[in-house]
């Protein structure tokens, strides 16, 4: 059983609860910092109203229940990256509940969608040599990154397999970027995941197993669970997700219990490494925060927000398999970015002049990778249009040459007739010499078998 | 009458009249601080910039006529940040702490054209009822050194009753403010939560800290409301309302006001000179013109109970970032009462036991706003005792923290419904020490410690508060402190 937890940094303009600039990405240090977000004495947090927004239409994209009423949380414990001793965070209200996102074969359900703010980033450098002719262990720490918008999107624990999380990640990653409220680039740290592993084993070894009350668990539920941490990658995630089944699969198959702990994803190893035990878990003491009052959002409110949604991955794919008639495996190509999936629209507007057909447009974007950038829709049609002309092989000519081929090659002739397939690879290239070039070979194939019929 | 024992109004009458000058005012107070700090210890810090203010404020005189306080002297609690002056929350973890920027009201003061004659002592992290959790020594009395001041602002009470400055600062979580000022014989103002700015005001317990002041006068205290109050987008809590002038209604009496009294107030555990004291005031306001309603407000038993809930609570979280990392001393330098109270309140939020004390403190807390609520449907405004005794001496309580906290019971209430108290001084009581044959023996004996009482109103009804108070006032005669 899998479950995931996934932060997302958002890209509004400013940080979370003040004015300073939220794009840290690449400044110098401690730059982009004011008492606020350096936690100093006396300061107050102002919720930034752009990004409670877009935590909204995450919400809602995934399918979640909005409520009237929200409120932000503190969640308190120490560790030096956090100034305040607490995270401002959503506890028992957070802004979405109870969605989904749908997979090929599969609903995960989603458990909540919440709004918190990220906390300063930690540099720890070990045996550096020091000015006073010491060679210490020391971290270094820089605010930009303390209080950017974060929002965290937590899954039930639907997941039975690596490809499933994976699947689920990149349409997550599709939808915010859809939203464009954030570059959810694993790599720069604006998209973090969190799996949380356990492995239910067959019924009897479970009694045996169920040592600990989980209140709200199911019957399956495991009685532990593993939560992997410092994952920068989907194909990180995709192994230490694999790693840990087979970990976990040993103890269990020892009749142990595995421990419930914290994990964390050694790149050079390429295993997991424990961080963390149950003894030491948090008691985060949540309570309302009473610096900002609880956020009331009137039914036009949502409303509105959930009008600026713009059509999402799936029913894009869905309307360009209808609306265009192409395959759906072309059509789920074409909406994994939206801006390919839009220039694809206004290609097959422009192409339609010239009766070019959307299958057309779509098999010259899918195999020819234009650079949308520099090619505008209407020098794509130019474009498409000059290999359309090429293609258009006269019928008799291709007969005429299929006929000469043929004849010219009677031993490979024989052997095709014998079974010896292959040698129709050999007979396509020697038509294809026949024919003028930037001639497509579609269609010689079939030519070439029916008359060996 | 000496420049240091001035009112605001007189003040900033006779700067305006030309009869003497900001610098003057300011060397008069700051003549009295350096006579008498040294025993009263109100001031942990004393401005060493105050006469360049006080003479900037004189040459600017000319060509600005309007800020509302120019070239007047005040003292902050030094809990409030001032950027570049050192602000210690009376605590050792902060001693060297210097400010990189100056809290709302601060600037607000400033740009009125105050004077600020240095930071004052109270309770460390404003914890406390008497002055003497501060790490910088207990703030003395000045109508009678052998007794507190009360607390926490202590040094802002002391300060003005003592007239070391024309106003103070404080804050008032509990009563904080109007406790202090009814043991001084100076006015307190506890304003509505989110009426006046907390950013930049080092933060006891969030949900319940109000941002107010002492004056010398009911009159001062509307004229200084009307710089600190208002809109600040520094401060998610505060009102978006249009700020009235707090000296409209002054002068309107109270005839035809209708005044509430709890019956719960004058129960057991009040002590019968304050008792005495506050059936003289109900007469009083009566002669006036008022109308006088009995009133019940049935939660207020469990008012103190839930305050020691929250309040802790919110004190661990937010005494959270003083872990000496960033700035500023680590842990091992907070007190007994902040550790007590740390330690109180992460019991309290801890998991398992969130329900049954925080949880329901919070459902008590609504019950006691609704008794408010019940309440200002029949009254205009309620009035009551301020402390349930008078000053006790120094060194009385400080082993017993569920007395001093016992103290805090007529007060926490204002702040847990979020409305507004004002604390008016109601004469001076003999303390027990002094029997019939020894008064005439001490010398400050024959004046008896100072007492109060407090005056609550709706939400946002500072104005009618004012107007009742500044009408008692009238019948009371001014005493200015003498050592």
């Amino acid at each position: 059983m899998i479950g995931l937890e996934t932060h997302i940094e958002l890209k509004t303009k400013s940080k979370m609860f003040c004015a300073c600039s939220a794009d840290y990405s690449g400044r110098e240090p401690n730059t982009h910092v004011c008492p606020v977000c350096l936690g100093l004495p006396g300061t107050l947090p102002i919720p930034n109203k752009t990004a409670i927004e877009w935590c909204i239409k995450i919400a809602l994209s995934l399918n979640c229940n909005v409520s009237n009423i929200s409120k932000f949380d503190r969640k308190n414990y120490f560790y030096p990256d956090l100034p305040k001793g607490y995270q401002i965070s959503q506890y028992d209200e957070p802004f979405g509940l109870a969605g989904w996102i749908q997979l090929k074969d599969k609903r995960i359900r989603i458990r909540r969608v919440h709004m918190e703010e990220d906390t300063a980033k930690l540099t720890h450098q070990f045996g550096t040599q020091n000015s006073k002719l010491k060679t210490q262990n020391f971290s270094l720490i820089d605010f930009n990154r303390s209080g950017v918008p974060l929002v965290e999107i937590v899954t039930e624990p639907d997941f039975e397999n690596a490809g499933e999380v994976t699947e689920y990640l990149q349409k997550l990653q599709q939808i915010v970027r859809y939203l464009d409220v954030s570059n959810a680039d694993m790599e720069k740290g604006d998209m973090r995941l969190e799996p949380n592993i356990s492995l239910a084993v067959s019924e009897q070894g479970l009694a045996v197993g169920n040592k600990s009350q989980q209140p709200k668990a199911k019957s399956q539920l495991p009685p532990y669970k593993v939560e992997v941490k410092n994952i920068n990658s989907f194909r990180f995630v995709a192994k230490a997700i694999e790693e840990e089944i087979v970990r976990q699969s040993e103890i269990l198959d020892k009749g142990e219990t595995p421990l419930q702990e914290t994990r964390g994803w050694d790149e050079n190893k390429n295993t997991t490494v424990s961080q963390r035990t149950k003894e030491e878990a948090h008691d985060y003491r949540y309570f309302p925060e009473p610096d900002i009052p609880p956020i009331r959002f009137a039914d036009s409110q949502i409303s509105n927000i959930k009008s600026q949604i713009p059509e999402l991955p799936d029913s894009k794919r869905e309307r360009f398999v209808r609306e265009y008639a192409i395959p759906v495996y072309d059509a789920e190509i074409l909406v994994r970015e939206r801006s390919d999936a839009d220039y694809f629209e206004q290609t097959v507007k422009d192409g339609k002049k010239h009766n070019l057909t959307p299958k057309q447009v779509a098999n010259y974007i899918i195999n020819k990778k234009p650079n949308i950038e520099k090619t505008v829709p209407a020098e794509l049609v130019e474009l498409i249009l000059v290999t359309q002309e090429t293609k258009e092989l006269d019928k008799e000519e291709l007969e005429h040459a299929i006929e000469l081929v043929l004849e010219e090659n009677p031993k490979a002739v024989e052997d095709y007739k014998k079974g010896k397939t292959q040698v129709l690879g050999f007979l396509i290239g020697k038509v294809r010499t026949l024919l003028p070039p930037n001639s497509s070979s579609e269609g010689i194939r079939e030519l070439i078998e029916q008359s060996l019929k | 009458m000496k420049l240091n024992e001035l009112t605001i109004k007189e003040a900033v009458e006779g700067l305006k009249g030309k009869k003497f000058s900001s610098v003057e005012i300011t060397q008069a107070c700051l003549d009295q601080i350096e006579k008498h700090n040294s025993e009263i210890n109100a001031f942990i810090a004393v401005n060493e910039h105050a006469l360049d203010e006080a003479r900037r404020a004189d040459e600017i005189r000319e060509s600005d006529s309007n800020s509302p306080l120019l070239g007047v002297p005040i003292a902050l609690k030094d809990i409030y940040m001032t950027k570049g002056l050192r602000t210690t929350a009376a605590s050792k973890v902060l001693e060297n702490y210097i400010p990189q920027y100056d809290a709302t009201v601060v600037r607000k003061l400033k740009d009125a054209g105050a004077v600020i004659l240095g930071k004052l002592n109270h309770d460390a992290w404003a914890h406390g009822a008497s002055g003497e959790n501060s790490d910088f020594g207990p703030t003395k009395n000045p109508w009678n050194t052998d007794y507190v001041p009360g607390g926490s602002s202590s040094g802002s009470a002391a300060a003005v009753a003592l007239n070391m400055t024309i106003a103070a600062s404080g804050t008032d979580t509990g009563g904080s403010i109007r406790q202090p000022a009814s043991f001084t014989n100076t006015v307190g103002l506890k304003p509505t939560y989110g009426l006046v700015s907390r950013y930049g005001i080092i933060a006891m317990a969030s949900s319940l800290d109000s941002i107010g002041h002492l004056t010398k006068t009911v009159e001062d205290c509307a004229i200084y409301l009307n710089v600190t109050a208002g809109n600040d987008p520094m401060d998610a809590t505060i009102t978006k309302n249009r700020i009235p002038n707090y000296l409209e209604d002054l002068n309107k009496g109270v005839g035809g006001i209708k005044i509430g009294m709890p019956k719960e107030y004058l129960g057991s555990g009040l002590d019968p000179r304050i008792k005495e004291n506050i059936e003289k005031v109900i007469k009083k306001f009566g002669e006036l013109g008022a109308e006088m309603v009995e009133i019940s407000l049935p939660h207020t038993e469990y008012g103190l109970a839930c305050y020691y809930i929250i309040q802790p609570a919110e004190v661990s979280s937010n005494l959270a970032r003083y872990d000496g990392i960033r700035y500023g001393y680590d842990r091992s330098y907070f007190g007994d009462e902040a550790v007590r109270r740390i330690i109180l309140g992460t019991f309290t939020l801890s998991s398992g036991y969130y329900e049954a004390y925080y949880k329901k403190a919070m459902q008590v807390r609504t019950l006691i706003r609704q008794d408010f609520e019940k309440a200002f449907e029949k009254v205009d405004a309620i009035i009551s005792p301020v402390s349930p005794t008078p000053p006790w001496k120094l060194g009385e309580k400080v082993d017993d923290p569920l007395k001093m906290y016992l103290s805090d019971a007529y007060t926490v209430i204002a702040n847990l419904a979020g409305i507004p108290g004002l604390a008016v001084p109601s004469g001076f009581i003999q303390h027990q020490t002094f029997g019939a044959g020894f008064i005439g023996d001490l010398p400050r004996s024959d004046r008896g410690l100072p007492t109060g009482f407090q005056i609550l109103g709706p939400q946002f009804s500072e104005k009618l508060l004012f107007r009742i108070g500044h009408a008692f006032e009238q019948t009371q005669e001014r005493r200015i402190c003498e050592i």
